[in-house]
């Protein structure tokens, strides 16, 4: 079983619509049920980002997102499946599901 | 060339893909596949003409392939759990799909949506058609370098990706097939109408790999009609070619051909798939109608002999299926023939195709059969300024000058 991030990726700090929250958990469980749910979360708009640079003796804050772009992710699912045509179906449904487009990347040697 | 290497190019062209299929299943690897393949058949030159051909070329070119790939394993420690796991796959039954071949694997995994078009070209004619890289490079124009790591990238994202070796499921099936198709059908329009101006304008390199191709495809999907609607449709098209580039490198129009030059034997062979595919009462795909109307054409020894109604009926129902705007522009050069190039004029301005050349081609011819000479002038301008093909380029040129008055 390969394990598999399926990003959301959206240009507005408006979250999900109710329906669109109701469609997210129907699409949860049906992950859950299949038993190809690892997990998820949506995320708070890249504004309330901190950087962090630890690398040095003191870290460094930096206020805000790495990068400024005008799309970020919103979201994402980390999801199990034996390859990719079945990680692609799943992509597309939850494309569906939360109305917005997705990026779908295998993790390293899973 | 003696016996033996026509053997070996022989069984090179037919084996390969073979090879290279089997090595994938068992390895799960299109690296080692491609390179192991490659070695067996370095080792079928060298050893053939001392040893003899042996009775079954495929089988021992398979063999050969699969001992060299078992070495590279046990050499390489860190490939330690990849051979045990490929030893035990060779052995693991799989379930069968509606269709179940290796060599349709690897054309699937070849021309998988999750990789770019140019990338599953390349990947196709590779790994299936057997060409080499710079091969590959040169009928694409692009560096030998950039052409390895396009291929690189590519089986470097199927493994870590997991892009599956096999054939899709029932319910992605027909995406999958018509995705199989247009790889192939982009691989034939690039010999046959060579989009650069640098390269020949008809390459029958690529046209003969891509009619093979889609031979091999159709040997392994016999009952899929928009395959044997593809293959119909460039054996058709391919029948034509000697008649469709002058002794002087310019195009000659399907009006001007020399029909008598056409391949008769490809032709009939193209007009028994789709007389197969209308008994066969099944509702036609594009490729089925596109062919159907190459048919037709193929059909006329005269071009004044040509049923342009069949024609434009067929273009409706391909209007149906597709209302793209470059099908409408297809069809109202069919209409031109009909109804005159009035009525095909009206149905030709506002089509939103101003960057394609064949739309100002046609508007061109349009406007001089209206005599209509100097807006002729500026629309041949147009079409010669966008178009790639050499030898369409000096057609247009030559009509663009033939136009007399204002």
């Amino acid at each position: 079983m390969a394990q598999y991030l399926i990003s959301v990726l959206d240009d507005t700090s408006d979250s999900a619509t109710a329906e669109e929250m109701a469609a997210i958990d129907v699409f949860n469980e049906q992950l859950e049920a299949e038993g190809r749910w690892v997990f998820a979360g949506g995320l708070a708009s890249p504004s309330t980002a901190t950087v962090v640079d630890g690398r040095d003796a003191e870290a460094v804050f930096t206020d805000g997102p790495y990068l400024e772009s005008k799309e970020y992710v919103a979201g994402f699912w980390i999801i199990e499946a034996p390859h990719l045509d079945v990680a692609l179906r799943l992509a597309a449904l939850g494309s569906k599901h939360c109305n917005r487009r997705v990026e779908l990347r295998p993790f390293l040697g899973a | 060339m003696t016996d033996v290497d026509e053997v070996i190019a022989r069984a090179y062209r037919e084996e390969w893909a073979q090879v290279v299929a089997t090595l994938a299943r068992r390895f799960r690897d299109l690296d080692i596949a491609e390179e192991m393949a490659a070695e067996a058949f370095a080792t079928a030159v060298e050893r053939w003409p001392v040893d003899g051909v042996p009775p079954s070329p495929g089988a021992w070119l398979t063999t050969t392939a699969h001992r060299k790939a078992i070495d590279r394993v046990r050499r390489e420690a860190r490939r330690e759990e990849k051979y045990k796991e490929a030893l035990m796959l060779s052995d693991t039954p799989e379930p069968l799909g509606a269709i179940d071949d290796d060599r349709l694997r690897l054309v699937f995994t070849c021309c998988h949506p999750a990789l770019a078009m140019e990338v599953r070209v390349a990947l196709t004619l590779r790994m299936v058609g057997g060409l080499t890289v710079p091969e590959i490079a040169r009928a694409f124009l692009v560096q030998e370098t950039a052409m390895g790591r396009r291929i690189t990238r590519a089986k470097a994202k199927i493994k870590a990706a997991k892009i599956p070796y096999c054939v899709p499921s029932r319910e992605d099936l027909p995406a999958r097939v018509t995705g199989v198709l247009a790889v192939l059908y982009l691989i034939f329009n690039e010999g046959y109408l060579a989009s650069d101006p640098e390269k020949e304008a008809v390459r029958s390199d690529l046209t003969a790999e891509a009619i093979r191709l889609t031979r091999l495809v159709r040997d392994l999907m016999p009952a899929d009609g928009e395959v044997a609607g593809l293959l119909a449709l460039m054996l058709l098209t391919e029948a034509r070619r000697a008649a469709r580039v002058s002794a002087s490198g310019e195009l000659v129009a399907l009006d001007e051909q020399d029909r008598a030059a056409w391949d008769r034997e490809l032709i009939a062979e193209g007009h028994a798939l789709v007389r197969a595919r209308l008994a066969s009462g099944q509702a036609p795909g594009r490729y089925q109608i596109l062919a159907a109307i190459n048919a037709v054409h193929t059909d006329a020894r005269d071009v004044r002999d040509t049923d342009w109604s069949q024609v434009i009926a067929l273009y409706d129902q391909l209007v149906r299926l597709d209302p793209s705007p470059i099908v409408r522009l297809n069809r109202a050069i069919a209409v031109a023939e009909l109804d005159g190039p009035q009525v095909a004029l009206a149905e030709v301005d506002g089509l939103p195709l101003e960057g394609y050349h064949a739309f100002h081609a046609t508007h061109a011819d349009l406007l001089r059969r209206l005599g209509r000479s100097e807006e002729s002038r500026a629309a041949y301008d147009r079409a010669i300024r966008l178009a790639g093909n050499t030898a369409e380029t000096a057609y247009l040129i030559r009509r663009r000058d033939q136009l007399t008055g204002p």
